[in-house]
């Protein structure tokens, strides 16, 4: 990529709406390039500043009760609005405000509590790994070994891909145990790096997008995907983790 | 992401992104809760037909479009500007300020120079830098394509470059 391309994405780079490889062969060419760096630096400044507090204009209490009662004398039933907005339950609205922002706030947050939660077991499993040298029960770089050996020592079947292509080959894998219960982990290295991918049948039946958690010095990636949580923790650059991810699902789909 | 249930329940916790973006489209507060105001009714008159699960981009659009209407009845001339601005504008290629000239910029400094923008980059900026939004959500919000976003995206931000490169150097030269 030259200097002309990596420039008309710049916009396109810092909004977040290129692919990862291509945001990867940008970023390794800005590193070397000066006039491209101050570019992006300086585009990056203008969107911290526009970022800053006090230009979010956030609504005053007045709006809410004037936006309800425009709407109460907007939904009269002689209108014929559907039974969902019947003149009670917008009377009730006031004091439904509450109930709504619970409703709505509650269950992410207990998500991402629960997600906290589980961060911290995949990643203490990660340091025992390394710490215990117990980073493998099989050690074995071919996939076609590893996803066997699981059988019927877990009541699901891990996804087992092979990334030796793609600098990330596998070492192993082992049996852990998180969220109570056991579960697969594969290690994959990366240089010098030790990645650990943790995978356990979800018992949400929808796909989750890709969060990102950071504990203790490690990165933690999670997905959902088929009915399967996926876990990559390591120490790795949360750039080259996330390649690792994006791997790991595009090789899991084709076979 | 929030299901469609009942309006008040799908609406009512965008109403800070609809003051959000009716405040800076109008750069008044009257106006913009008329504007919000105006804009809930007509979500309100509209919400059968509403299917999605983007129920603030599907919300801003209809805030978005009420504030046109109501600058094109009470300040037309806004709306001309932005036209103007569009069609003899060139993506400005002038030297890059220096980002550290940048981070000097103070708040006032970017209020105000938020407002000078005409109106058409004014609301692709606000959308996307304080409200988040995908270039997607935008072109949908804002009933233009993609490419206009992107086009819109990169010739604000060089104005506002500017702008503030200079409203920085000259405070720096004080």
């Amino acid at each position: 990529m030259n200097c002309t391309d990596v420039r008309s994405l710049v916009h396109a780079h810092l909004d977040g709406e290129l692919d990862l490889l291509r945001e990867v062969e940008i970023d390794d060419h800005v590193r070397q390039c000066e006039g491209c760096q101050a570019i992006y630096e300086s585009q990056r400044a203008l969107s911290s500043a526009l970022k800053g507090d006090g230009l979010y204009f956030t609504a005053p209490a007045s709006l809410q009760r004037k936006v309800r009662a425009a709407m109460r004398s907007t939904a009269e039933p002689s209108r014929g609005w559907s039974r969902a907005f019947s003149p009670q339950r917008l009377a009730l609205a006031g004091a439904a405000a509450i109930v709504i922002v619970a409703a709505i706030a509650g269950p992410i947050v207990s998500r991402r509590s629960h997600d906290d939660q589980i961060a911290q077991e995949v990643v203490s499993a990660h340091i025992r790994s390394l710490m215990a040298s117990h980073l493998t029960d099989v050690l074995s770089s071919d996939q076609h070994t590893v996803k066997p050996w699981f059988a019927g020592k877990l009541d699901f079947s891990p996804p087992v891909v092979d990334l030796k292509d793609q600098a990330f080959p596998l070492v192993g894998g082992r049996l852990d145990y998180v969220e109570n219960r056991p579960i697969a982990a594969l290690a994959y290295l990366s240089g010098q790096h030790v990645i650990n991918l943790f995978i356990w049948p979800s018992t949400s039946s929808a796909d989750a997008g890709e969060s990102f958690l950071g504990r203790q010095g490690y990165n933690a990636l999670s997905w959902t995907r088929d009915h399967t949580n996926f876990w990559a923790v390591s120490d790795l650059n949360a750039t080259e983790l996330r390649r690792f991810a994006q791997l790991v699902r595009d090789r899991s789909d084709g076979g | 992401m929030v299901p469609a249930g009942p309006f008040d329940q799908v609406v009512l916790p965008h109403l800070d992104a609809a003051y959000n973006l009716a405040r800076w489209l109008t750069r008044s507060d009257v106006d913009a809760e008329d504007v919000v105001q105006e804009a809930c009714v007509r979500a309100l008159r509209f919400f059968g037909g509403f299917r999605g699960d983007d129920a603030r981009s599907w919300l801003l659009a209809i805030v978005r479009n009420s504030c046109y209407d109501f600058l094109r009845r009470r300040r037309p001339q806004e709306l001309t500007d932005a036209f103007d601005e569009e069609i003899h504008t060139a993506v400005e290629q002038t030297q890059t300020p220096e980002a550290l000239l940048l981070r000097r910029a103070d708040r006032a400094m970017v209020r105000q120079a938020l407002e000078t923008l005409p109106l058409a980059w004014r609301e692709v900026i606000i959308l996307r830098e304080l409200e988040g939004l995908s270039y997607k959500q935008i072109a949908d919000v804002a009933g233009i394509k993609i490419g206009t976003v992107m086009s819109r995206l990169a010739r604000a931000r060089a104005r506002l470059q500017q702008l503030l490169g200079s409203d920085a150097a000259r405070e720096v030269a004080r």
